[in-house]
């Protein structure tokens, strides 16, 4: 199994007429995802052709979803109309709403996330590459891809990995892969401070799926969310875990005033999630280079197989 | 986006924050109209910069102090003179230091006691965050740090906005009574209302003072913006000052580059944020230092990898080049015709290391070993680290 998505959940995608939704559009169609329908206000009735596809574009998600049967959106709208089109996504009942969009501003997304509290939908992203279960075909198609991801990177196999950045997300498929493992799911959270899914969220689901037997957790510096995860998979977490933190040199003093140290606690620095790593059992990657192995060294040490 | 002090306390009167009377001026001869506007009587000077600790800060002519207290305004017009123009280092500044485009005259308040407050995100709960202290007129992470219990932080519902009992919370952790609390109350509420309404991402007073006549004054300002929401505030971007920036961040911003100026001498050339914060780290893993942070982004072009060129060989520390590219879907011969394209542009006589892993790699390769560039290739990022650090030692 995998994570959140299968090879048969059905999407649709809000902006799919845009330069960016409908590139991404063909490379999912192309990967064998499906993509039932495209959303964009005013286009109702057209189509979306690539490759002997025709896809059906709907006014509203609410439209395309009861036509279609689509669960899960993945939303490539311009920053200013975001907002708006993840509220729709949770407005129309959907599972999942997937956020590519970056440079929403964050007054939306705070008053987007008080918005969609205790809803049925779950929000992946903003600013967030997508995710993707890989395929039993050639470079992984027949696989779901939701999002700008490279999906012949992939190999259907038993690792999850969730990171908040894209290309540390492909480093760690791409050295999975390389090695000869798969992955289940990969999921990239994204990077922005008010965010659906959290790290720890999507931990827990790894953890409860069967089909996933190592998990790589990539992080970066500022908030909390990585601490977080790392103090739930001491405390729950069986199966072998590695880490990665980004930004141990990223230059401080870059904001003016200090209050966002105070509000971040002491553990927003790279150092101090790295030492919470280590103190909850997880296995640092001293570089980005060591992922795969570090995850490697972990399922040893738990004498646990990940093929 | 990061404003001046003066600019922030225009804001804070214009959203009903009490602060005290004061005057900008940005040239010798406007330091007379600024402070006709103000009473005789005790004068501060401020330096204007984009920067903390400019009262514990030094100018570079060895004259002390960006912030000073003057008993007069003639004294005050004088030590203007020794600010404006010169150029002041503070902790936050670097040793480069920044100068002094902009003096701010401010009546000098009598202060009854100092305090702190700010409002920002709070990012665990995704709400904004109220910071209220009763130690003011210092470190505040100090304070956090030995005194945490002296800090109070109130969240906000943002579908609801800052409610009269959470003033009431904040104002008594404050231990204000009377016509303070009252004060307090209303400037408070209207310093959220600003932060707010403006889509700001930081608003910090410290300090903020009380008075022996009871008013409450935000003596100093700090407002930085989202960036993501400028495009809806163009009065907030009219405020923005070049002088404050990075002659090369601001070029890179031109092609939509994402670029931070280091003081290393190893210049990076990356796509994806992630990737290349993980890049810098990875050049002081093996003992090097990263020159700067540069993202390029998911949808490179060869006009943009070559502009990207030119601004990292702007940086006259620049000794090595590191390219570290993983395409995803972004075609790695794209970056590599915009390597060569840049090289005979621009000459290339520094060591420079590729890395390039996915999309079309291997066309990508074969471009740069045809254009007969001397370019070193690494197989993995700690691979092409290691010898880029060997090459620059």
């Amino acid at each position: 199994m995998s994570i959140l998505i299968t090879p048969a959940t059905k999407i649709l995608v809000q902006g799919i007429t845009g330069a960016f939704g409908a590139k991404h559009a063909q490379l999912s169609l192309d990967y064998g995802t499906q993509l039932v329908a495209g959303v964009t206000p005013g286009k109702g009735g057209q189509f979306f052709e690539h490759a002997g596809h025709k896809v059906p574009i709907f006014n509203s998600v609410h439209e395309a979803a009861a036509a279609t049967g689509a669960t899960v959106s993945v939303i490539f709208v311009p920053p200013p109309f975001a907002g708006d089109a993840i509220l729709e996504c949770v407005d129309a009942g959907l599972d999942l709403a997937v956020c590519i969009t970056e440079g929403i501003p964050i007054k939306d997304m705070i008053r987007v996330k008080r918005a969609i509290a205790g809803k049925k939908t779950r929000l992946i992203g903003p600013n967030c590459p997508g995710l993707v279960t890989p395929g039993t075909g050639e470079g992984s198609k027949g696989g779901c891809r939701i999002g700008i991801a490279p999906g012949y990177i992939h190999k259907k196999g038993h690792v999850g990995i969730v990171s908040r950045s894209g290309t540390l997300t492909y480093e760690a498929v791409f050295q999975i892969t390389s090695k000869g493992l798969g992955q289940s799911t990969s999921v990239g959270i994204g990077g922005d401070p008010v965010n659906g899914t959290s790290h720890l969220d999507v931990i827990k689901l790894f953890n409860e799926d069967p089909d996933t037997k190592g998990i790589i957790l990539i992080g970066e510096i500022g908030g909390s969310a990585e601490v977080e995860a790392a103090r739930w998979i001491k405390d729950n977490c069986k199966k072998p875990v590695a880490g990665f933190i980004a930004g141990a040199t990223a230059p401080a003093g870059r904001r003016m005033g200090h209050a966002g140290a105070i509000v971040g606690g002491a553990e927003d620095t790279a150092a101090a999630k790295i030492a919470v790593f280590q103190e909850c059992g997880i296995e640092v990657a001293a570089t980005p280079t060591d992922m795969a192995d570090a995850l490697l060294r972990a399922a040893q040490k738990k004498g646990v197989s990940l093929s | 986006m990061n404003i001046h002090e003066y600019q922030a306390k225009a804001l804070f009167e214009k959203f009903g924050v009490p602060v005290p009377k004061g005057a900008a001026a940005k040239t010798q001869e406007e330091f007379d109209t600024a402070l006709a506007t103000l009473p005789e009587g005790p004068t501060m000077v401020k330096s204007q910069i984009h920067a903390g600790g400019r009262g514990k800060g030094t100018f570079t002519d060895g004259f002390k102090g960006g912030v000073k207290f003057c008993k007069t305004k003639a004294e005050a017009k004088e030590i203007a003179g020794k600010m404006l123009g010169n150029t002041l280092v503070t902790l936050q500044t670097g040793a480069a230091g920044r100068k002094v485009q902009t003096v701010y005259f401010t009546v000098a308040s009598d202060i009854k006691k100092e305090y702190y407050l700010a409002v920002l995100l709070d990012r665990a709960s995704s709400r904004p965050v109220i910071v209220a202290s009763t130690e003011g007129g210092v470190e505040i992470e100090k304070v956090a740090h030995e005194t945490p219990e002296k800090i109070t932080k109130v969240l906000i519902d943002p579908a609801y906005g800052v409610a009269d009992f959470q003033l009431r919370q904040v104002i008594g952790a404050l231990g204000l009574s009377g016509t303070e609390a009252k004060n307090a109350a209303k400037l408070l509420k209207n310093l959220y209302t600003m932060f707010w309404e403006t889509d700001a991402a930081m608003v910090e007073v410290n300090p903020l003072i009380t008075t022996p006549a009871g008013d409450v004054l935000a003596l100093d300002a700090k407002v930085s913006f989202d960036s993501n929401a400028l495009y809806r505030h163009p009065e907030i971007v009219a405020l923005r000052d070049l002088n404050e920036e990075d002659p090369k961040e601001i070029e890179a911003s031109k092609y939509d580059l994402a670029y931070i100026a280091l003081d290393g001498n190893i210049a990076c050339l990356v796509n994806g944020a992630g990737l290349a914060m993980s890049t810098m780290d990875i050049i002081k893993h093996y003992g090097g230092n990263p020159a700067n942070f540069l993202d390029v982004g998911g949808g490179a072009s060869k006009e943009k990898v070559v502009a990207a060129f030119k601004i990292i060989l702007g940086d006259a520390n620049v000794k090595g080049i590191f390219v570290n590219i993983f395409g995803g879907i972004m075609d790695c011969n794209v970056i590599a015709e915009g390597i060569v394209e840049a090289v005979k542009e621009v000459g290339l006589k520094l060591p420079l290391v590729v890395r390039l892993e996915g999309n079309n790699v291997a066309k990508g390769k074969q471009t740069l070993a045809a254009s007969g560039l001397s370019l070193v290739s690494g197989d993995t990022m700690a691979d092409a680290a290691q010898k880029i650090v060997k090459l620059v030692a």
